[in-house]
């Protein structure tokens, strides 16, 4: 009881002094405020950029391979332009996966061209994907209302689509896309289904992308999909496409595939695929004409990187912090060479080493601990702006704050015990002959 | 008007302190330079002393002797029935706070505190509640006159009342000794008869009274005077 109530008159009386030299104390609190709200905000920001990579990397299907084709590097021979350029991935190579890859559960070939879409007199820009039906099994996008591409969709070239929300959106406003006829290139689609993109990332993530997609639809990034069967894609956009490059020299190329799909069976059996299909690929391939992407790699590599981020980050506030705390100690060295005196008349009138290094203890506690919280209350409100100005995706970890107030704690402590330690041990008689 | 007064001790007539043969020697380099030599001195319960002596002669060593700033080099000093020698820093701190009421030239209060806060100090390090405390220092203020000032802080008053202050500060744990160092040498005359005569009424209440003072007026107010000269004691004389 009376520990209790000495307890309280000590931080009274540390509350009484720091108050009476404002500024001092603010400033000094400063450099813990700063150190406290940086750890909070930057393991935010740190946080929020992996969930982010995570969240985008974690929608292509973690048990996928994805072979895409891009444009073989032009071969410095100027001269002997080709008018027909044929590069990419072709139905051949999916039949090839399709035979002679083991432990492959699905194929999916598509076919991904940039067009126009018209519905009564509005026109977006959109992204058409021919694909199979059962393109649903490895990727994230679902299907809201209707129905997806059917088999005899593909054995009929039917002219039917299925758009997602983006082009419902954008193109529709408030009608029902459903039945409706939409007019791509030269030919009309029939829009049987509406499409959705989910995560495959828990309720957590969930409103985390719907702020994500919030912000994309104000950025205006992605476009949206129109899936159409793989089959009409090939019978009515042909694979041949006109190329009208700088300097007025035309080139006609033809692409099969734009991109090929390998879901395997099993997660771990991803990396030893990725070697079949390379060496699959490299066989027939002569020219440097695909990419090979692996989610799975790209999620441990994006781990690492956030890794690394944390710990860079982390260390910086950490010396932000660290270097507050001595702005703190330096402080308050100086506070008991200018109150020698006091602590003189201290230890005249009772006061035990014990007492005077906790009346300094409890104002360096105190300062870093008010320092803290306001610090915490910065943290929490940096994230949130850069959220708000850069459009970047921000998660506060509670872990961050048990970190920073742990921290500024120790730093106090730490800190504080010196100054503390070398007020108790001055020589009453000196400290009283002090002016 | 001062409560618990001590009662006459049966043990040893009343001592309050007692120096055997104290000895204290300051080392320069390797050169030994006695400041105190061989003192032998008793005081007595409710004694008023008035300790005199030019400068250099040692009272100031033996002011901070007395009141347990500083350790002998040999020789034996009892406080009470303690023998202060041989405790150390903690028990010695207590010591202070608990059985001796310091009231300095420069009257040495905190300015951060008001006036009840700077009589609490004593009290706060012997652990008293602060209820208790609080209603103490009322009365010890009113006690010396300034009952209606407690909210001030010290540099809001007048020499002569921050003076005032710290005899109540000296009062607040009820001492067995008051150690006055030059009580009015930083006041002007009236403002020190005022103080002389708080001192003299505390005299007549049985409070032990030990005065360092090189200013032979206020030694008169004094019931005996112990003169030091070169660290020894020259004269020992009842008024």
């Amino acid at each position: 009881m009376i520990m209790f109530f000495r307890f309280k008159r000590t931080v009274k009386l540390g509350i009484k002094t720091l108050w009476m030299h404002k500024l001092r104390s603010t400033l000094t609190m400063l450099g813990i405020i700063f150190g406290v709200s940086s750890v909070i905000a930057m393991l935010a920001i740190g946080e929020g950029a992996s969930r982010d990579a995570q969240e985008r990397i974690s929608r292509l299907g973690s048990r996928n391979i994805i072979i895409k084709t891009i444009k073989p590097q032009e071969e410095s021979s100027v001269g002997q332009q080709q008018m027909l350029q044929e590069y990419g991935l072709t139905y051949d190579d999916a039949e090839r996966f399709q035979n002679s890859i083991p432990n492959v559960r699905v194929i999916v070939p598509n076919r991904r061209l940039a067009q126009q879409a018209q519905y009564r007199t509005r026109r977006v820009s959109i992204e058409v994907i021919g694909t199979v039906p059962w393109y649903t099994d490895i990727s994230t996008v679902r299907v809201k209302f209707g129905r997806f591409i059917c088999s005899e969709d593909m054995h009929y070239k039917r002219g039917i689509c299925i758009v997602d929300e983006k082009v419902v959106k954008e193109l529709f406003g408030f009608d029902d896309p459903l039945g409706q006829n939409i007019k791509i290139a030269t030919d009309y689609y029939r829009v049987v289904g509406i499409a959705t993109e989910e995560s495959e990332v828990t309720a957590a993530a969930n409103n985390f992308e719907a702020k994500e997609q919030e912000s994309a639809k104000k950025g205006g990034a992605k476009l949206g999909g129109v899936y159409i069967p793989l089959t009409t894609a090939k019978n009515r956009f042909g694979e041949m496409s006109l190329q009208i490059s700088a300097g007025s020299s035309q080139t006609i190329e033809r692409v099969e595939l734009q991109e090929i799909i390998v879901q395997t069976k099993d997660v771990d059996l991803v990396l030893g695929t990725r070697q079949s299909v390379q060496s699959l690929l490299a066989r027939f391939h002569k020219k440097n004409d695909y990419e090979i992407i692996v989610p799975l790699e790209l999620m441990k590599q994006a781990k690492e990187l956030q890794r690394i981020f944390t710990i860079v980050l982390g260390s910086i506030a950490a010396i932000s912090l660290l270097v507050g705390g001595i702005g703190i100690m330096n402080i308050m060295l100086a506070t008991v060479s200018e109150r020698t005196r006091e602590i003189g008349i201290r230890r005249a009138l009772g006061a035990r080493k014990i007492d005077i290094i906790r009346q300094f203890l409890a104002e360096t506690l105190l300062l870093t601990f008010l320092g803290g919280i306001l610090g915490m209350v910065i943290g929490l409100v940096i994230p949130y702006m850069v959220q708000y100005f850069t459009k970047m995706p921000t998660a506060i970890t509670p872990n961050s704050l048990f970190l920073a107030f742990g921290i500024s704690a120790i730093v106090g402590i730490a800190f504080g015990l010196y100054p503390a330690y070398r007020a108790a041990n001055m020589d009453p008689i000196e400290s009283l002959r002090h002016e | 008007m001062i409560q618990n007064a001590h009662q006459p001790n049966n043990d040893s007539n009343g001592r309050i302190l007692e120096f055997e043969n104290l000895c204290k020697s300051y080392w320069l380099g390797t050169t030994e330079l006695p400041v105190l030599r061989n003192i032998n001195v008793r005081i007595n319960r409710g004694e008023y002393v008035a300790i005199m002596g030019p400068s250099g002669s040692g009272k100031s060593t033996l002011l901070n002797m007395i009141g347990c700033l500083d350790r002998p080099t040999s020789g034996k000093y009892f406080l009470g029935d303690k023998e202060v020698s041989k405790l150390d820093d903690n028990q010695l701190s207590l010591i202070r706070g608990k059985e001796i009421g310091f009231v300095f030239q420069s009257f040495n209060l905190i300015s951060q505190l008001n006036i009840i806060e700077n009589i609490e100090v004593p009290m706060f390090y012997q652990g008293v509640s602060e209820h208790n405390s609080n209603a103490r220092a009322i009365e010890l203020a009113k006690m010396v006159g300034l009952g209606e000032r407690v909210r001030h802080k010290p540099t809001e008053l007048s020499g002569g009342q921050q003076q005032r202050v710290a005899i109540a500060r000296a009062l607040s744990n009820d001492p067995l000794l008051i150690l006055a160092d030059e009580p009015t040498g930083n006041l002007d005359s009236k403002s020190g008869a005022d103080i002389l005569n708080i001192l003299d009424k505390l005299h007549e209440q049985g409070k032990t009274l030990i005065v360092v003072t090189h200013d032979e007026q206020i030694a008169e107010h004094a019931r005996r005077q112990i003169h030091l000269f070169d660290g020894q004691i020259a004269l020992d004389k009842i008024n």
